[in-house]
């Protein structure tokens, strides 16, 4: 046992485009100034958080998914496969069973239950995931394949990556998808902490109570950052201060750092004054750990 | 009838601004559906009535009868979400890890587990402001099957529209390029993709395109914020011109998208100089597009 605390830090929001990328990134970038870092962008669909980083490629693999393969003369046309799948992932179709990998969830029932064996499972590519290093930063990424639909089981190998390379007193950052349906609850389920990003506009405000709501139910610890402060109204801010939920910092609209942005810069240095705010999102989460 | 899915890859490029000032003014030539079920927000500039509440259960839970449990294990061992725990008492269900597949009440030789169909959300029938139908949901906090809510939405606007002689149906849907944006992609008739000239507006468009054209489906673009960084513009310009998609539409980075947003209103209610005017022109280009398709076929 260690006396370290693990500390998994989930960045996450309800809202797209309110800056998780921005915050995780420049977040580990800062951190990885003073210690090792392991920053993981879990936004399989649309990563972006290697935009941001550089680094030289440690590792790279491709991730599988299992899904079942029809073999046509140990078949009987039986039917069970086709009534067992919940997910209308294989059907028959007059002497052929035909199999949509794209809608399997990979649970087994169509391969075990079939009584000749005719369903073995097989691994196809899902996506891939690198890993490069940077000095003390490990920046991970995985990618799904275009036309995949199940965001989840790459969430999921992508996290049993980080457990199985990285000892538990290393700070992970993971930049979570948007939403609150289940790929933000794979991508935030070992999360210590998770920062909701969000920004003072009525979208912002609606969906950030959307993504509370949610990080309450899985018992998860929760601060706020309000991006693009100084626009909208404040709404935001009485919310989290009605629901004692803290602010752990509030990054000021700026254009300027909306063009690093789209250049693809951090932003942590820019301003003294975008600095402060990064120092006091790092001491706000001493504060919420202890 | 026509279908048109404004969707983005990325979040936060004014998707939803720029589909609820279409739906404005299309005005009640328009149902419009709000298939961003994770964080759906139209309502926030329609002024829906949400009269007609229907809950939505889709999918499957199991759920263990304690008293039927023989304590086999076999649910336990067949489960691949690790889902099914037990302790010394009982076998227990996480709901949150369970994907409904089923399998371990096919094995349970006891007969111990059912499968419960859960409510995942809410989906209402609204008359807005315009006077129109808009179809929207409410996802369950925590809840799966999103893609199926995303189904349910489109469908009923589809029905709603073809009851009722309307024009378009325009969709909102959702980031990503996973299953509620495959769901909302399917059966449409023209997709508008709402992009900005960020590096990551740009990496995002690609991949969300590169699913948009499995479907084969006629496709517009929107840049938007277009002076945050020109020369990205430029390059978005190029890659459209090849690949060719309609460009029909460049607006400027303007906080009037926030500040209409704040008051409750789309940006063609509450802007009345240039930007109303360009955002009304890339509606008008999409009418454009959508008589030439007639044509073509």
């Amino acid at each position: 046992m260690t006396n370290h605390r693990p500390l998994k830090i989930a960045i996450a929001s309800g809202k797209g485009g309110t800056g998780k990328t921005t915050l995780a990134t420049n977040l580990a970038s800062y951190l990885a100034e003073k210690m090792e870092v392991v920053l993981i962008d879990l936004d399989v669909e649309e990563p972006n958080s290697g935009l941001f980083i550089q680094g030289d490629l440690n590792h790279e693999e491709d991730k599988f998914k299992m899904v079942p393969v029809w073999v046509e003369d140990q078949c009987t046309l039986c039917g069970i496969c086709q009534k067992v799948c919940n997910f209308h992932a294989l059907i028959q179709l007059g002497k052929m069973i035909m199999v949509f990998p794209e809608l399997c969830h990979g649970c087994y029932a169509c391969s075990e239950l079939c009584p000749e064996s005719a369903l073995p499972m097989v691994p196809k590519k899902m996506g891939k995931l690198v890993h490069y290093k940077n000095h003390q930063l490990h920046f991970i990424e995985s990618r799904l394949e275009i036309g995949e639909e199940q965001a989840v089981p790459l969430i999921r190998q992508t996290r049993k990556y980080i457990d199985e390379h990285f000892k538990n007193e290393i700070i992970c950052i993971y930049d979570a998808p948007p939403g609150t349906s289940c790929p933000v609850i794979e991508a935030t389920k070992d999360a210590d902490i998770v920062i909701l990003v969000t920004e003072p506009t009525p979208f912002g405000l609606h969906d950030l109570k959307l993504a509370i709501e949610t990080m309450i139910k899985l018992n998860k610890r929760i601060g706020v950052v309000l991006n693009r402060y100084g626009i909208g109204n404040d709404d935001v801010l009485n919310y989290c201060e009605e629901e004692g939920i803290p602010v752990l910092a509030k990054i000021p609209n700026s254009r300027h750092i909306a063009e690093l942005y789209s250049q693809g810069k951090l932003i942590y240095r820019i301003t003294s004054e975008v600095k402060n705010e990064f120092d006091k999102i790092i001491s706000n989460l001493g504060i919420l750990i202890n | 009838m026509k279908e048109i899915v404004i969707i983005s890859g990325k979040g936060g490029t004014g998707k939803t601004s720029l589909a609820a000032s279409f739906a404005y003014l299309g005005g009640k030539d328009v149902v419009v559906a709000d298939c961003d079920v994770d964080a759906a927000d139209m309502h926030l500039l329609l002024e829906p009535d949400f009269k007609f509440p229907e809950d939505f259960f889709s999918g499957e839970l199991a759920y263990i009868e304690q008293d039927r449990c023989i304590q086999c294990g076999k649910c336990e061992d067949v489960c691949r979400f690790d889902a099914i725990t037990h302790n010394n008492l009982k076998f227990i269900v996480d709901l949150i890890s369970c994907e409904g597949c089923g399998y371990c009440a096919r094995v349970c030789p006891a007969n111990a587990i059912i499968n419960i169909k859960p409510n995942v959300g809410k989906w209402y029938i609204s008359t807005i402001k315009t006077g129109s139908i808009m179809v929207h949901a409410r996802l369950g906090i925590g809840a799966g099957n999103s893609g199926k809510l995303v189904a349910k939405v489109k469908n009923k606007a589809k029905e709603i529209a073809e009851d009722e002689f309307k024009e378009f149906i325009i969709v909102d849907g959702s980031p990503g390029i996973g299953c509620p944006v495959v769901s909302s992609l399917s059966g449409a008739s023209f997709v508008v993709l709402v992009t900005e000239p960020s590096v990551s507006g740009f990496h995002d468009l690609k991949r969300v395109y590169e699913l948009v054209h499995k479907f084969k489906i006629r496709t517009a673009c929107i840049i938007n914020k277009v002076d945050l960084n020109f020369s990205i513009t430029a390059e978005i310009e190029e890659f459209l011109e090849e690949e060719k998609i309609l460009l029909i539409g460049k607006l400027p980075y303007n906080e009037d998208f926030t500040a209409a947003m704040t008051y409750g209103q789309t940006i063609v209610e509450y802007s009345n100089g240039y930007l109303r005017d360009l955002v009304v022109n890339s509606w008008e280009k999409i009418k454009q597009a959508l008589i030439n398709i007639k044509y073509l076929k």
